[in-house]
Order: structure tokens, then sequence, then C-alpha cells
């Protein structure tokens, strides 16, 4: 007995030693971006370095992320100063538990970004931080195989096909590389690119004659498609192997590749289909939860993320864009420079037909791209037939719009209340 | 091993080739856990162009900037410490906790110990990260949050079912009589335990230690979600292990399994004395 | 100390730390799986049951189990009996057999991705060998065979040393005499493991079987590294409701199925293995 009293003594002993240690002058910076432990150790270097108060910069699974979040607002209080994360991640949390920023006076140069930002109220309830976007790259091995009369910079689906095609004739091996992983950022792809492409619509047009056109193509393109893509989230991995030799994905995941090997990949503007060529906007934002302990050097860290010079120095780090005037320097990391110019191209095609982030879904966001990607694995890996899957999904689709009451986004048509499916 | 020296001299031949035969399947079993942990030191010591190549080469080149890039990470070393805090506090809480449970299922009938043992192994099969938010919760109320013990308590939790059913086996293996002819000879009860039954299972606690220690080491969101100053090394930078790069993903994947091997190693001995014991 | 008091005593340590850590946030969240805001609910356990990936997810967790327990049982037997009859080196080996007790899921997964990869270990051996023209790839949906046997195998590695680890602890406790007396009547090795070995590891041989058990209808790291997105398992998608579609009461509901299915193992097991009071010797 005496024996296990002297112990539970140590053990109290301890935690007595280890709660002392802890200092609490730091804003902790909560974040789901910049994660790959290269992009945090740039964040807290290059990036945060420079903010007076010091910055504990904490980039977490989106789990354990939201997890500590919820637990900090339930307790009523907490250790958080100030979050970062997706505009989805945001908006999924109830509004009234975030700081209104608009005293602060600093906002985005894009409107559409700063009304995303106020989450359906009318103040800023997170600002928009930095943004990204989806392209393609290719190992410049593949361009050989270029269709005849393709230009890299203004592809049609039907030509990435042939290309495809062309290079798994040419090697033997499907070499298209698609994001279709756990983590893979998949569901953007038929949300920002192909349906618009196709259907010039997202969610009015989910299940029209158009959308089994464009599933259509995706089956004939995912015969040239590596299939271990199920097991790919970050292409620049099977860019550098080897495994995949064009593909696509989110600028930052494809970075690595472009800086390793600078002369070895290019990228380029995503492909046009009948209705034009359809990209998306990735957006990343800051908050304060209304639970932070210091709600001054908080509000100092978020204004000292906006600065056009903090907002570099995170391009440089993190392969994200800035959201308000920037000049950006000459000595740029390549993956900057190419996925920089790929980006401008293809907003600049005279064909852009650039999607919005959906928006309105609240906690249905996750439901929203679920159906998404559920479809794809119906139809693309399960085989079943695309109307029906169609048919099937767009009931569930319909009870999200219901239920949420969303309007519809670009390239959808506006709609009066919640956004229909045709 | 007494048995061969009477065996008769025409069994010789077939015994040999059997002990051939064993020879290779403990070298066969050997290889199949130590090679897959082979190939993750090449890829540790590997550049990142080689991480990425092929044909992969099966000797590594030695190349140590992978693990430079980690031994550059500020805080390390502390949270190095609070992880082996963190896991030896889990050891001392489960067994302390745990093995009186253990015994008592073993040597008594009572009512709900059925209830009981269910309720020992509720705990392992519920996914802790549903947990984690009102434990958090909890914590952050009572002060617990972001301490070290606090952490250890979850990771007890998790431990627990281990302690108490590998003593309660390890006790059910020593036959009730042991005791009871300790207390005709004059023992009670709790000298008979501490001086006949406590010897046997010292090594067999020391296994449910081990595990204990293990499981706090590798725990990640219990750890992500409740310490923010006095995180673990696993929390502090290896949670986000399967989205680096390849070539530090490996190097992560080594630096995380390294301790935990130190540890087995320094506490084998005590694994693995019970032979001894047994032997007798 | 009566005896009728005693047992309530020793483990009234582990009930309370366990209510106070454990029962208290579970009554939480499975109140969650009940509830639809208002009231009482059982519109979440059919969500979540009709959702077409259920049955799938549901029969892969099952079949992984079927397939990697009992392979891993008589594999630590066969550790454990190698190990029992060596003489030199016995600590060495038993040690490296023990090693992925200290290994992660993560890592694990690390490790055996390395391995099955396109552009991996295997791959690279095969072409080295010259078994095959270039690399082919294992994990892909047009291999759901490979894919379920890489998971397999990567469960086996990892997770055989715990059951190896509480076997030897059992055999270590069978007295040494039982062994020499059937020798002295010409029992076979086979007999003895048998008559010997097996019922008098009874109890360490249930401890193993429900952990292992239990642990393998939580199988998700390893899964999700080596099947990505072909392999569905049940704890997967408890933890895509929970943070992807950050819908809580659905995650509970689904939580508390396989809690379910994991109490009617143990029981069966319980009972198939049912140990008497103080043992048997």
């Amino acid at each position: 007995m005496t024996l296990r009293l002297n112990l539970a003594g140590a053990v109290s002993g301890l935690a007595v030693l280890c709660t002392g240690v802890a200092a609490q002058a730091e804003v902790l910076f909560w974040s789901t971006q910049a994660r790959p432990v290269e992009e945090a150790q740039a964040m807290r270097e290059n990036v945060l370095a420079g903010f007076a108060d010091g910055v504990d910069y904490q980039p977490n699974e989106e789990g354990p992320w939201l997890t500590r979040l919820q637990a900090e607002i339930q307790a009523g209080s907490g250790s958080i100063g100030v979050l970062g994360a997706l505009e989805g991640n945001f908006a999924a949390i109830d509004p009234e538990t975030l700081v209104d920023l608009d005293e602060l006076g600093v906002k985005s140069t894009s409107d559409t970004y700063n009304s995303l930002a106020m989450l359906g109220t009318d103040s800023m309830q997170f600002l928009p931080w930095m943004q990204a976007s989806y392209i393609m790259a290719a190992n410049k091995e593949a361009l050989q195989y270029l269709p005849e009369g393709a230009d890299i910079d203004a592809l049609t689906y039907d030509q990435l096909i042939e290309w495809a095609a062309n290079v798994h004739e040419g090697v033997g091996q499907p070499k298209f590389g698609f994001p279709a992983g756990p983590k893979g950022l998949k569901h953007r792809f038929f949300q920002g690119y192909l349906y618009p492409s196709f259907t010039n619509g997202v969610v009015r047009t989910f299940a029209s004659p158009e959308a089994v056109t464009a599933w259509q193509k995706f089956l004939e393109l995912w015969e040239h498609t590596n299939p271990a893509s199920t097991n790919f989230s970050f292409m620049q991995e099977q860019l550098l192997s080897g495994d995949a030799w064009i593909v696509f994905d989110h600028t930052s995941r494809l970075a690595q590749a472009f800086n390793d090997r600078p002369d070895d990949f290019v990228a380029f503007p995503a492909p046009a289909g009948p209705t034009g060529r359809g990209f998306m906007p990735v957006l990343a934002g800051i908050a304060i939860p209304s639970t932070a302990p210091d709600m001054d050097a908080a509000k100092e860290l978020v204004k000292y993320l906006m600065q056009p010079e903090t907002q570099i120095a995170t391009l440089r780090a993190t392969n994200f864009f800035p959201v308000v005037e920037a000049e950006l320097p000459d000595d740029m990391p390549p993956s900057v420079k190419a996925a920089g110019a790929a980006v401008a191209k293809m907003s600049a095609s005279p064909d852009a037909n650039p999607g919005m982030l959906p928006s309105g879904l609240g906690e249905k966001s996750g439901d929203f791209s679920r159906i998404y990607v559920d479809t794809f694995e119906r139809i693309v890996l399960a085989g079943q037939p695309i109307e029906q899957v169609l048919e099937d999904q767009k009931k569930q689709l319909m009870a999200i719009m219901e239920e949420t009451g969303a309007p519809c986004w670009a390239p959808d048509a506006p709609s009066d209340g919640a956004c229909p499916v045709e | 091993m007494t048995a061969t020296d009477t065996l008769p001299e025409a069994a010789a031949a077939p015994r040999k080739a059997g002990q051939y035969v064993y020879a290779a399947s403990v070298a066969l079993l050997c290889a199949w856990v130590i090679v897959p942990l082979y190939l993750l030191l090449i890829n540790t010591l590997s550049s990142p162009e080689t991480v990425n190549s092929f044909p992969k080469s099966f000797i590594p080149e030695f190349d140590l900037g992978s693990l430079q890039f980690f031994a550059g990470f500020e805080g390390m070393l502390v949270a190095l410490k609070n992880s082996v805090v963190v896991a030896a506090m889990t050891m001392v809480l489960s067994i302390t906790i745990g093995a009186p449970a253990g015994y008592a299922l073993s040597r008594f009938d009572f009512r709900g110990k059925e209830l009981f043992r269910l309720l020992i192994l509720l705990t392992r099969a519920f996914p802790l990260p549903l947990l984690a938010l009102p434990l958090a919760v909890l914590f952050i109320r009572t002060g617990l949050d972001d301490t070290a013990f606090g952490l250890a308590l979850v990771h007890t939790t998790l431990a627990i079912p281990f302690a108490v059913l590998i003593t309660f086996s390890l006790f059910s293996g020593i036959p009730v009589e042991l005791e009871e002819a300790a207390w005709t000879l004059g023992c009670t009860r709790y000298t008979a335990f501490t001086k006949v039954v406590l010897p046997l299972i010292l090594p067999g606690i020391t296994a449910s230690a081990i595990f204990a220690f293990v499981i706090s080491w590798n725990e990640v969101f219990a750890a992500a979600v409740l310490t923010i100053e006095n995180r673990t090394l696993t929390a502090f930078l290896l949670q986000t292990l399967g989205e680096a790069p390849l070539h530090l993903k490996f190097a992560g994947g080594f630096i995380l399994v390294v301790p935990a091997l130190i540890f087995i190693f320094a506490v084998r001995k005590y694994l693995f004395a019970m032979w001894g014991i047994a032997n007798r | 100390m009566s005896p009728r008091i005693l047992p309530y005593l020793l483990i009234l340590p582990v009930t309370l730390f366990l209510c106070l850590f454990f029962l208290y946030p579970f009554a939480l969240v499975a109140q969650q799986a009940f509830s639809n805001g208002a009231g009482f609910t059982l519109d979440n356990f059919r969500d979540v049951v009709t959702y077409w990936k259920f049955p799938i997810s549901l029969q892969n967790t099952l079949l992984l189990a079927a397939a990697v327990v009992p392979v891993q049982l008589a594999l630590a037997l066969l550790m454990a009996t190698m190990v029992s009859r060596m003489e030199r080196g016995r600590d060495l080996v038993l040690y490296v057999w023990t090693i992925p007790l200290g290994i992660s899921d993560l890592a694990a997964g690390i490790i055996w991705l390395a391995i099955f990869e396109q552009s991996g270990f295997l791959n690279s051996m095969m072409t080295g060998l010259g078994l095959v023209d270039q690399p082919v790839n294992l994990l892909s949906y047009q291999n759901p065979g490979m894919v379920f046997l890489a998971i397999a195998l990567a469960e086996i590695w990892r997770a055989t040393a715990i059951m190896l680890v509480i076997i030897v602890a059992g055999i270590g406790l069978i007295p040494k005499e039982y062994y020499e007396a059937a020798e002295v009547f010409g029992a076979s090795p086979w007999k003895r493991f048998l008559r010997i070995t097996l019922p008098l590891l009874r109890p360490s041989l249930q401890t193993a079987l429900i952990l292992r058990v239990v642990l393998a209808f939580e199988v998700f790291a390893v899964v999700a590294a080596l099947g990505g997105t072909l392999f569905p398992v049940l704890m997967g998608e408890i933890y895509a409701y929970q943070f992807d579609l950050q819908n809580g009461r659905a995650a509970a509901a689904l939580a508390l199925i396989v809690l379910a299915i994991s109490i009617a193992f143990t029981l069966v097991i319980l009972r198939v293995l049912r140990v008497p009071k103080g043992a048997t010797i």
C-alpha cells in the first residue's frame, strides 16, 4: 500500500512540475494550412518570426483542429489566439463564436472573397488570407506525345484524353495521375472543373444530359489514368517518382516537384470543355475565436499577416498567393513562377469559366462534397451506370440544398432561394 | 533438452534435419520482422532524389539530410522529454490502477464481474477521437488541459484494458493453491501476495507496462488536442506525417520508431526474465 | 478484510477512473447518437446503415479481422513455442519478434506503402530479379485481392507481437514438470502442445484473442495508407462522419454499432474459452 501511495505522490509531483513550465506570452496560431513539416517550419522561421510578440504556430489535421476549437468554445475559455483554415472549415463554424473583424480595416482586394468571409452575416467573420487554385502539370517527357496541333496552354478535354492515350500507348503504362486518394482533393475537380466545363453549372446541372457526357469523358480519361490514383493525394510525389506524367492538383501540392527539379516539369491551365474552361480558386482565411486569451495580440497578428510583405513571405513558404495588392519580387521559387503563370493563363484565356467556391452550405459543406466523391466512386470505381447514379445522388443533393437554402453560385445561374437541382 | 540425450542413435538424423528446419524458420521469422524496418532505414538515409527514384537500391547511401532537417527543429528535446514523461506516468498509473483489478478478476467470483469486464473492454472498442471533445472540455474547465498529467490520464484510459487483462491472465496462471499454501504457513492474504505471487508475475507486469508505454508514445489524436505548450513528440511534429514529402515522411517515421525500440530493448530483460523463474 | 468486500475494493480504482475518463464522455457522445437536436430518434442509425458504403465497409472490416486474427494467433503460438525450446539467443530473438509492438500504425502504414507502391521496394526487387519487365501496379482498384493481401500482411506484421507477448508470458507460467512428465511417457511434441500448452494457456489465449479482435475492428491508419479509398472500413467511415462531414451524431451512431459488434465477439470468445476461477493446474 505504501508503495502505491509513494507512486501516486510522485506522479502528482511530476504533474505540478510540468504545469509550471508553460509560458503564456506567445499567440497560438492554430492552423489547418501549411501542415507539411517543411511548410510549417518555413511559416515559423520566415513568416512569423517577424511578429514582435512571438507566435506559436501549430498546424494540425482538421480532426484535432476542430475538436480543440469546439472544446475551447464549449468550455468558454481557451488558448487559441488566431485560427487559420480553408474557407470551408470556417463555413462550418457558428459565426457567433468568431470575433467580428471589420474594425481592423483590412480586407482582400476581391469583393467576392470578402463577402464569402461574412459567412452570411453582415460583418467579416474571417479575413481572406491567401489563395491558390488547381492546375495541370506534366513531365517534359510527356510533351512529345502531345496530339498534333494541340496547344498545351489551351487544351480541350478531348485533347487531354488523346494525349493521355498517346502516352499510354507510347510507354505501355497509363501515366495520367489524379488525386483520388483519401486526402486527395478530387471533389474540387468535379465541382470546379469538370462540371463547369461541360454543363456550365454545378448544382442545377448535376444530373443533366451534359453531366452524363462529362462523366463519359471522365471515364475515357480514366482508362489512361494510373489505377493507383486511388492512393494518390499529393501529385508532386507521383510526378517526382515518375508514376504519373500528366497530373491535376492543387498548386501547393505540386510545388515540391517544381522546386526539386524545375527543368523537368511544366505547369499549364486546366482543359476546356463545351462550356468553357472551368476553374476554381482555393481560399484560406484567418479568424479569431471569441475565446482568444489575448484579443489585442491576436488582432495584431491578423493585421501582420495581411501586410503585403508578410503575404509575399507566406507565398514563399506555402505556395499560396497573396489576397492583397503585393508586388511580387523576381526571385520567387520555381514553383511559384510556374504555378503563377499557369493560373494567369487560365484566367486570361478567352474561354475562361471561373467558378466560385460553394457557399451558404454551412455545416453541410462536407456532405455536399461527399455527393461528388460518391458519384465518382460509384461511376468510375464501382462501374455503376451513369444515369442511375446521377438520379440517385441527385435526391441527396436536393435534400442538402433545400435544408441549407443555399442560393446558386457561379457558374450556375442565380436563383431565388435554394439552388434547385434540375 | 534432457530428452535428446536419452534418444536412441537412429533418431538422430531426422532430429538433425528438424533442427535445421527449426533454425531456418526462426531466421525467416526474424527477417520477416526486420526487413521492413531495414527498408525504412534505407529510405531514411536516402537523399530526396533517391527516395523518389526507381528501382530502389537495397543498400543505404547514408545521406543524413532528412534527419538533419528534424534535428534543426526547435523544441524537439522538450517534446521528447514530454513524451517520455507522459509515457512514464501512463505506465505507472495503468499498472497501479489496473493490476489490483486483474487480481480481483482472476481470484474472486463477485456479482457484476461480467459487467466489469465489459466496461474494461468498452474503452478499447470505442474510438478515442469521438471522446476527445467532451474530455477536452472537461480538462479545460478543471485546469488539466495542456498538462502532461492530464494527457497521461487519457492515455491511461487507453492502456488500462491491457493492464487489467494481462495481469488477469497472469494471475490466473498462478495456482490458487500456491497462495492457499502460503496462508497455511502463516502468511496473511497480503503477505502471501507480496511474497509469493508478486515475484512470479513481476515480469508479466513489465509486459503490460511496456504496452502502456508504447500506447502512450504512439498516441497522436488526444496529444494533439490536449497539449499546446507541453506537446509530445508525436503531436509536435509527427502527427502530420501523412502529408510530408516522402523523404521526410520516412525520416519522421524512423524518429518515431527508434525511441520505442530502445525502450523495449532496455526493458527486455525484465519482460523475459520469467523464463528463469519458470525453469526453477 | 472480508473476502466479500475485497474484490470490490480492488476494482474500485479502475471503476472510478473509467467512470470519470471514459464513461462520462462516452455517455455524452452516445446520447448524441439517439438525438436529432430536439428529441429521441433512431434516424442517425438509419442514415448510417442505409449509406451505400456501409455494407462494403462492414464486410471489409469483418473479412480483414477474419483473415488476420487466426493467422496472427497461429503465428504467435508458433513463435512462442519456438522460443520456449530455444537455448541460445532467446532474449535476442524474442526482442526482435516484439519490435513491431513499438511501431505505431501510422509508421507501419508508411513502411508498407514504401514496399508495395508502384516504385516501391517489392517492384524494385521483382524487376531486379527479372520477374517482371516493368513495375507492376500492385495497389490498384483492378487488383482488389492484392490490396487486401497487402493490408492483411501489414496488419499481421504490425500486430502479431501483441499476442506473442501475452502468450509468451502465459507459457512462462506453465510448470516445466508437466512437459517433463509428458516426455517420460513418450508424448510427441505435437501432443504435448495440444494436451498441455493449449489447455493451460487458456487464460492468456482468451486475453490475447479478445484484445486482438477488438483492435481489429478499429483498424484504420494502415488500411488508409495501403488501400486508399479502395478499401473502406468502419473506423474510416466514423472519422469521415465526425471530421469531414462534421456530423457527430452519425459518427456516434456508427461507433455504437462497431461497439456492439465488438461486444458480441467478445462474449463469444469469453464463452468459448471460459476460464474457471483460480484456473486449474
